[in-house]
């Protein structure tokens, strides 16, 4: 008897990089760029007593997505939390960059990122730095191209520090309830600011101020899917031909959208008293709410948007 | 004004724009106005001053500013003055989605150029983290006056989280600009495009740079590979790059 693996049914958050890619594009269509076998690894971590990993934990490649071509990149958020380092850095701005190269002579329109990072590698802090400010550049130069940019979030390491950032620069934004995207992490405030202003052991209020859901109900992202790496599939094949272009009325209205955003609940301090404000039945239980039930609720109006 | 301490505000603007400027100080360590270019023209001026961190409401400010230079058209130069330090650390900011402010603010930058305005960064304070990311590494050219402090993260909260000895961090930074905060660090990579020495005018160093072509690309991996600072990056990038394209 055999038993047969369903990549497109396995869970995205317990799935690796590599399962996670293998369940979103058409079957057998991947082709990876600077495999495992070229060994492009950091030369940086040996000095710090730590193991490397060949493809530096992410894999790019390209394949295609419901018969479309697309390119795409995957973070290992097992290996040093999906980290930036120089290597891994400088591989996703080679995918970017190549996406805008190709896009004039028929090239992919889509360039999909599966991120799943903590931000900058501190081992290798300046180069990671740098290359996570390389990305967006690159981001913006592939979507004046007229590339979709899609980050695809709900790994275990979330989309942290520059990574939270590169995620806001991407055309769309895919979340799952395990996504958490912010900036600064729950310890880094708590190390600064004290227990008092984030207690980063309280799981429930991490996922209330950087979780998917929140993101979603605020406009944060565009489209919540349950957590099964087909679900995320479907997202990405329907959003893929629907990204705002990047333009000075795409950013004019993004303006708005973040000033309205502070108009209304600046004074917010947890999820909550902001989810109230938007008029939400039960604000107290939206993290208790099954995936269906939470889908099913009336969208607050920041949801659809193209400003971004 | 020593080197220790980098120049003040207000030393900066005079050596800049000894033909005068104007600048009006905002909410939020924000900082907008004009200079009046050496040769004439003028450039306009946005910043984050005061060692502010940034946070959402002034990440949202300064991109306004920018955007409202963009709207009026005529391709004026844009100069990013940078004196901040990490992005603002609370737990209102991240509710509110601190990563869409900064990110907004990048792109906004990133626009301006694409729409022929020159972006410049000047850095004469600190930088850290989120908060150089959306700042000052944001625009086409970096120049840090001599005494500028950019990092990501500090040797004592690396040590920390790496769980590794402070002094064998701070030899380990002696051997490599790949990790260790400093100014010197970060030209090495290729971060910062030049040092501007606070001792020498400084409207002659942005005259020098402004007579430069503007680079059509980011050219900073190749420059850290120049300066032996970031070995592996611009060749990592450029095959990852080819391939891509090829699959086309």
């Amino acid at each position: 008897m055999s038993i047969s693996w369903r990549p497109h049914e396995a869970d995205w958050y317990e799935a690796s990089a590599r399962e996670r890619i293998a369940g979103l594009v058409d079957p057998d269509s991947f082709v990876e760029f600077l495999g495992p076998d070229q060994r492009a690894m950091s030369p940086h971590l040996a000095q710090f007593n730590l193991t490397g990993a060949f493809d530096d934990g992410l894999i790019v490649g390209r394949g295609t997505l419901d018969g479309q071509a697309v390119l795409l990149a995957a973070q290992e958020g097992r290996f040093l939390g999906g980290a930036f380092g120089e290597v891994h850095g400088a591989k996703l701005v080679g995918l970017l960059r190549g996406a805008r190269a190709a896009a004039g002579t028929g090239g992919p329109k889509c360039v999909l990122l599966l991120l799943d990072t903590g931000g900058v590698r501190l081992q290798e802090a300046n180069a990671g730095e740098l290359s996570i400010s390389e990305t967006i550049r690159a981001i913006v130069e592939a979507r004046l191209a007229g590339v979709a940019v899609v980050a695809l979030i709900g790994g275990r390491s979330g989309a942290f520090g520059g990574g939270g950032i590169i995620t806001a620069c991407c055309s769309r934004i895919v979340v799952s309830q395990h996504a958490r995207v912010s900036v600064s992490g729950p310890e880094v405030i708590e190390t600064n600011k004290g227990v008092e202003e984030f207690d980063s052991k309280d799981r429930a209020l991490v996922w209330r101020i950087t979780g998917g859901r929140t993101r979603t109900l605020t406009g944060g992202a565009d489209r919540y899917v349950k957590g099964r790496i087909r679900d995320f599939r479907q997202a990405a094949i329907e959003l893929m031909t629907q990204a705002p272009p990047f333009t000075f009325e795409t950013l004019a209205a993004e303006q708005r959208r973040l000033a309205e955003r502070l108009q209304e609940y600046g004074e917010c301090r947890d999820a909550p008293q902001l989810w109230r404000k938007s008029g939400l039945p039960e604000p107290e239980r939206i993290a208790e709410l099954s995936d269906d039930a939470f889908l099913a609720m009336a969208r607050t109006k920041e949801c659809k948007h193209d400003a971004r | 004004m020593t080197l220790d301490e980098g120049m003040t505000l207000d030393d900066v603007l005079a050596s800049l724009f000894p033909g005068g400027h104007a600048l009006e100080r905002g909410p939020f360590g924000t900082v907008h106005g004009t200079g009046r270019l050496e040769g004439g023209g003028q450039i306009a001026l946005v910043g984050i001053v005061d060692r502010t961190p940034l946070g959402v409401d002034g990440a949202l400010l300064l991109a306004s500013r920018v955007l409202a230079v963009i709207d009026k058209g005529g391709g004026v130069p844009i100069m990013m003055l940078v004196d901040t330090a990490s992005q603002s650390m609370t737990r209102r900011d991240e509710l509110l989605g601190l990563n869409e402010y900064l990110a907004h603010l990048s792109k906004s930058l990133a626009l301006a150029a694409a729409r022929g305005h020159r972006t410049v960064g000047v850095l004469y304070g600190r930088a850290a983290a989120g908060a150089f990311i959306a700042t000052a590494l944001s625009t086409q050219v970096l120049a840090a006056v001599r005494g500028a402090e950019p990092s990501v993260m500090d040797l004592p909260s690396i040590a920390r989280v790496t769980k590794l000895p402070l002094d064998q961090l701070e030899r380990l930074a002696q051997s490599t600009p790949i990790f260790a905060p400093g100014l010197d660090p970060m030209v090495a990579v290729g971060a910062v495009a030049q040092i501007w020495d606070a001792s020498k005018p400084l409207a002659e160093q942005l005259a020098a740079l402004l007579r430069q072509s503007v680079e059509a690309r980011d050219r900073r991996d190749e420059i850290g590979l120049a300066r032996k600072g970031r070995l592996l990056a611009a060749g990592i990038a450029q095959r990852v790059a080819k391939e891509a394209a090829a699959g086309a």
